[in-house]
């Protein structure tokens, strides 16, 4: 194993064995399946789907969940670690995994009922279907709850009508997670692929998470029978709660960017000499190198907490608010500074830096944009929601 | 058929060896340990045949406390049960394989496998001592086995070919890359590998035959010479390859 990893401060020691295993063989599987063949798949903005067995072997859909479901009841640090890891080869495959265990198998596993659980969720663990998750809307995004989106009782079941957009994995998901009102209020059913009347067609022209596949849910008189709405998935909380399961992630997945970033500008800055000697000696490089440092140790110190307190139930959405707003914003401060670090190398595919910073800016968006983090928590600390 | 594998903790092989003040060991802070390459194909191997065979698969290892992590990584790859030969200190590589045929001993076993060498040392002399005190037949770095009717066929690499064994069981086999593609840790193999058991065995002391005077870092690197340029530098370039270098004959 050539990367031994960002360290500055030692949080190694606060992990436990089984922590540091999770890490290292994710680590490992990363190094040897994602990050050679990454460029490639970005350029041709393809998803890899050979793959996905790969993932679901080493345990990557669902391992927070019990045995019974097809995880393997970790915690949420090493499913941290998962996350970061997979984030240092790409966003892309980060979001696959965040997509299928924090979007799909979690509300399945809260408000499914025993038959939907035991059915779905061992086939979501192993990859046999793969899942995708419908909120955003056009129109709604941040305000989800105007969505427009409706389900109507009829005999049997429900009719779904509506479109979602931005939508990981639409394209090619076996069971889709819908938000939809039923009666002016927000409910969760199981869309499967193949319904009549359902339409995912796959969004092109990306400049971000190019490896990852994004595409639009469109639903006209969607049939979904009784048994598959989620009987207690009932209100905007829910679909809610399942960001605030991915946000989770994607505190430690950033961190994972911004290290590989991190590494690479070290090096390059080591190796790259102008007037005679190595670029690194000048102390302009050297507080840029110190600053990303600073900011990937920060990082990793309030990841670790609120992985800590999630795990002992400590950790509410606010916590998660913050924490997903700075490690975003620290991670692609970070891209950005090292693709200048770079110079005219920061732009070519033969350095990580300009992928890295390009998906990054989405994962500043997405799951909540930054200035909703922002709002969220200042509404927590001031007592006046300003978004609305 | 029971398996042991002989396992151990070495330096990332991409790691930097530095040398302690007084250069009698590595310097050993800050450096990163990692199970010795050629042991994951030996436990790979193992696995596969106890999956496909039934029976179990147990990882040995001879060290201090820090030696445990190669048990633990063994135990997520899969292995059934462990046991550490524990001993703080040094001892040489007698002392060290004794420890292990002991160990060895204690249980039953069809078959062990060792890596053929740990790369942090390059001895690739334990598999074959290990065998030696046990009385057993060893094939070394091996990279096509076949196992089954109590015997085993092992192919090795040769200069310009192939040396292809046969030996009954029991028998040890050091594994060379090539053998399998070693399984990654599963997430569910690592969280079960915390119920599985590590048994701890005393060592007794053995009088160590050989003892290390010192570590010295290579020469540094002579700096490259230019011999010339175009066509009528080759004979002199070649010359000096035959002659000097003798890197072609």
């Amino acid at each position: 194993m050539a990367y031994a990893g960002i360290d500055y401060y030692k949080i190694d020691d606060l992990l436990t064995d089984e922590e540091r295993l999770v890490r290292d063989s994710v680590r490992e599987w990363v190094n040897d399946r994602v990050i050679p063949g990454i460029e490639g798949w970005y350029r041709d903005a393809v998803f890899p789907m050979d793959r996905v067995p790969e993932m679901a072997e080493l345990g990557l859909f669902g391992p927070t969940f019990p045995e019974e479901y097809g995880g393997a009841g970790i915690g949420d640090v090493a499913y941290g670690l998962a996350m970061q890891e997979l984030e240092r080869g790409d966003s892309g495959f980060r979001s696959f995994c965040s997509v299928q265990s924090a979007l799909v198998m979690y509300p399945i596993f809260t408000w499914g009922t025993d038959e939907q659980k035991r059915n779905l969720l061992p086939k979501l663990a192993t990859g046999e279907l793969l899942g995708a998750f419908g909120l955003t809307e056009p129109d709604y995004g941040s305000d989800p709850g105007s969505m427009i989106t409706t389900a109507k009782k009829v005999d049997g079941g429900y009719l779904l009508n509506g479109a979602k957009m931005w939508i990981t994995n639409s394209t090619i998901a076996d069971i889709l997670v819908v938000w939809a009102k039923l009666d002016g209020v927000v409910n969760g059913f199981l869309v499967e692929k193949g319904a009549k009347g359902l339409d995912c067609p796959e969004t092109s022209g990306k400049w971000s998470l190019r490896a990852s596949v994004t595409g639009e849910i469109i639903l006209q008189d969607v049939f979904v029978p009784e048994e598959m709405r989620m009987p207690d998935a009932v209100g905007l909380k829910c679909p809610l709660m399942c960001l605030n399961q991915a946000r989770y992630g994607i505190v430690w997945g950033v961190l994972g960017a911004a290290q590989h970033c991190y590494e690479s500008t070290l090096r390059y800055t080591t190796e790259r000499e102008q007037w005679g000697g190595p670029i690194n000696r000048h102390q302009m490089v050297q507080e840029r190198l110190v600053i990303m440092l600073s900011e990937i140790t920060k990082g990793q110190l309030m990841a670790y907490r609120l992985g800590r307190m999630k795990e002992q139930g400590k950790a509410s959405f606010r916590h998660v608010s913050l924490a997903k707003r700075n490690n975003c914003e620290q991670a692609l401060n970070i891209a950005r500074t090292a693709r200048d670090l770079h110079g005219a190398n920061g732009i070519a595919d033969e350095y990580p830096i300009m992928r890295h910073m390009m998906n990054l800016e989405s994962v500043y968006t997405y799951e909540g944009t930054h200035n909703m983090h922002t709002l969220i928590v200042g509404a927590d600390i001031t007592g006046i929601e300003a978004y609305k | 058929m029971n398996i042991a594998v002989l396992v151990k903790m070495v330096p990332d092989t991409a790691a930097t060896i530095r040398l302690n003040a007084d250069k009698s060991w590595i310097e050993t802070r800050d450096l990163n340990w990692v199970l010795s390459p050629y042991d994951e194909y030996a436990m790979e191997e193992a696995l596969k045949l106890t999956e496909a065979e039934g029976g179990e698969v147990t990882a040995i290892t001879y060290g201090g406390d820090q030696s445990k992590e190669a048990l633990r990584k063994a135990l997520a790859m899969g292995a059934h049960k462990a046991v550490h030969a524990k001993k703080e200190g040094f001892t040489d590589l007698l002392g060290t394989a004794n420890a292990l045929a002991k160990a060895i001993q204690a249980g039953s076993y069809d078959m062990v496998f060792a890596g053929f060498k740990a790369t942090d040392d390059d001895c690739a002399a334990i598999g074959p001592m290990v065998a030696t005190l046990l009385d057993w037949p060893c094939v070394t770095e091996v990279h096509k086995l076949e196992v089954g009717g109590g015997k085993l066929t092992a192919e090795r690499e040769i200069e310009g070919g192939h040396e292809v064994f046969e030996a009954s069981l029991p028998a040890v086999v050091t594994a060379q890359k090539g053998l399998n593609e070693p399984r990654y840790p599963s997430l569910k193999g690592i969280m079960m590998a915390k119920k599985k058991p590590i048994e701890e065995t005393e060592v007794e002391d053995v009088e160590p035959r050989t003892e290390t005077v010192g570590f010295e870092y290579p020469p540094e690197r002579p700096e490259g010479r230019i011999v010339g340029e175009g066509a009528e530098a080759v004979p002199e370039l070649v010359r000096l390859l035959r002659e000097e270098a003798r890197v072609i004959e």
